[in-house]
């Protein structure tokens, strides 16, 4: 066995503007893939340029602040509504009623689609029924289905779920069914030879082998479903942070429209965040196979 | 007896189009209880789905198979299967592998412990059960499909080169694991490999087979299994009788190939 010794990469190394390790004494780094993980230093460079930007172009006037607010008054606008609310919702309510519809429309997604994958994975009469009508319907935007939505649903919470759940079905079937089908048949095999019933077999080897591929339609399921959120929310709504900016965009509340994007996007990567998270937790054999 | 018979096995592949691939053509043999037969031959000459109908997943187009005149149709415990690589479950632990078939067929969990415990140590495996698979190496790997398989103690363990995918030395030492595992367990097995010097070691008959259509070429006997573990198993295989028989099936297995490829000059 080989002694480990605590190799500290220096402080240039932690923020990515040397090399160190196995990488260090490399000769060809241009296309190595392992080689480029990125410059802490030069990341928050980037995000400290722009907020300087931010700031100056607020502060010498170099835009109009009706258009481009600086972020002294956005903040002001944020420590408002997140306290006393806009239109007398709270921010806090905003982002509830928000949250709310995507885990109804992402959860019904999920417990339709992953079942219509599983089946579209193990039966030759269920791909052939579903085939036709999943792959017509993936690659249509959610978006397109809102004038019908409305037509059918009106613009009740009901219809802002439907154009989720519509959002996150397709994407599940996909995963789930490409999870089926990428099991190893050996591994098939093997469970049979040990005695498996078909229903262990499913339990037992098919479901976990598609865990990792559920996992990765989830994660862009939750993104393609907050990307249409704010859109459903056009649909008319007392509340909820799509509905937020676009009433504040009416009114020329510049600050709230870009809060409102601000945190979406924060919102966006904790998710996807939240969900690695998870995945490392549940998933810790994914591409090991 | 627990015989394996095969009688006049025949397999007959149709392609998609419209022309037929003759797999395997008229294979008999009967290998009694505790034997150990490896198959060996060019790609192509069906030892694998010979393999597979041995197993149950593949039903032959004509002929039948029996182990202890019970016909077989379909995969059972009675047939443990040995893969090349990849057929652990990664998402259990060694021994959650290991108690995969005791599991399935609801044995009382102490009973599957015990019995678990006992083959990680037959496998020299002791004290890596709650390893996650892929934390081992291949050929550590490949000791746990060989515990496992035996966990629900099949009659016959078939092999589908089980150590094609291992280092040579890695290679050589899981061979005479799979002799001790022949020895004391007293299972019949039949083994594929790609391997000339593996099929003459480990099998005490073995057949050589030939393509177009699938057929068993020539049979031998063969003493040096059940010499492999008294002796040095590196002087075994430098043995006069052993490099005799190795060349004598490598240029059989030449000859195929020629018929195959056209002249020998071509290939070379």
């Amino acid at each position: 066995m080989s002694e480990k010794t605590e190799i500290k990469p220096t402080l240039a190394a932690r923020l990515g503007l040397a090399q160190f390790g196995t990488t260090e004494r490399k000769t060809v780094t241009f296309g190595d893939a392992s080689a480029v993980v990125g410059s802490r230093f030069w990341s928050i460079m980037s995000v400290l340029i722009l907020a300087i930007l931010w700031w100056a172009s607020a502060a010498f006037e170099w835009t109009d602040p009706r258009f481009l607010p600086g972020p002294a008054s956005t903040w002001e606008r944020f420590v408002l509504i997140a306290t006393e609310g806009y239109r007398r919702v709270t921010l806090m309510e905003h982002l509830t009623a928000s949250m709310s519809r995507i885990l109804w429309g992402f959860g019904i997604g999920c417990v339709v689609g992953i079942p219509l994958g599983f089946a579209m994975g193990l039966s030759n009469f269920l791909r052939g029924i579903f085939d036709p009508i999943v792959e017509f319907f993936r690659p249509i935007p959610p978006l397109a289905f809102i004038p019908l939505v409305i037509l059918w649903f009106g613009i009740g919470e009901e219809s802002k779920v439907l154009l989720l759940f519509l959002a996150a079905l397709w994407i599940m079937a996909i995963a789930a069914r490409s999870g089926v089908l990428s099991v190893k048949l050996s591994k098939v095999h093997a469970a049979y030879s040990l005695g498996a019933s078909k229903f262990q077999v499913l339990r037992h080897v098919i479901l976990p082998n598609a865990l990792p591929e559920i996992f990765i339609g989830m994660r862009v399921a939750l993104g393609v479903c907050w990307g249409t959120l704010v859109a459903a929310e056009l649909l008319g709504a007392q509340e909820g942070i799509g509905q937020m900016i676009w009433v504040a965009q009416k009114f020329f509340l510049t600050e709230i429209v870009i809060i409102g994007i601000i945190l979406i996007g924060v919102i966006g990567i904790a998710m996807d965040f939240a969900m690695r998270l998870l995945e490392g937790w549940l998933i810790p054999w994914r591409g090991k196979g | 007896m627990q015989n394996l018979v095969a009688e006049k096995i025949g397999m007959i592949y149709k392609l998609p189009d419209g022309s037929q691939v003759e797999a395997l053509k008229d294979v008999s043999f009967t290998l009694e209880e505790g034997r150990i037969l490896t198959l060996l031959g060019p790609s192509g000459c069906g030892k694998t789905t010979l393999l597979n109908i041995l197993a149950g997943f593949l039903a032959p187009t004509s002929g039948v198979v029996s182990l202890s005149d019970r016909k077989i149709d379909g995969p059972g415990q009675d047939r443990g299967m040995v893969f090349q690589q990849g057929a652990l479950f990664e998402w259990l632990s060694v021994e959650e592998n290991v108690g995969f078939g005791p599991r399935m067929n609801g044995r009382p969990a102490a009973e599957t412990k015990k019995v678990v415990d006992d083959l990680l140590d037959i496998v020299g495996l002791g004290g890596f059960g709650s390893k996650a698979v892929y934390e081992l190496s291949g050929g550590m790997q490949q000791r746990v499909a060989l515990a496992r398989c035996l966990a629900n103690d099949p009659d016959v363990i078939l092999m589908d080169e089980p150590l094609g995918a291992l280092d040579a030395l890695t290679r050589e030492k899981m061979q005479g694991l799979i002799l001790k595992l022949w020895k004391e367990t007293g299972k019949t097995i039949i083994l594929v490999t790609h391997s000339v010097e593996e099929a003459l070691f480990l099998g005490d008959r073995l057949f050589v087979m030939a393509p177009r259509p699938g057929r068993i070429e020539r049979e031998y006997e063969l003493p040096f299994a059940a010499q492999g573990l008294e002796v040095n198993p590196r002087e075994l295989k430098t043995s006069k009788e052993f490099i005799e028989k190795r060349e004598e099936i490598l240029s059989l297995i030449w000859e195929m190939e020629e018929e195959i490829m056209g002249s020998r000059g071509e290939v070379l």
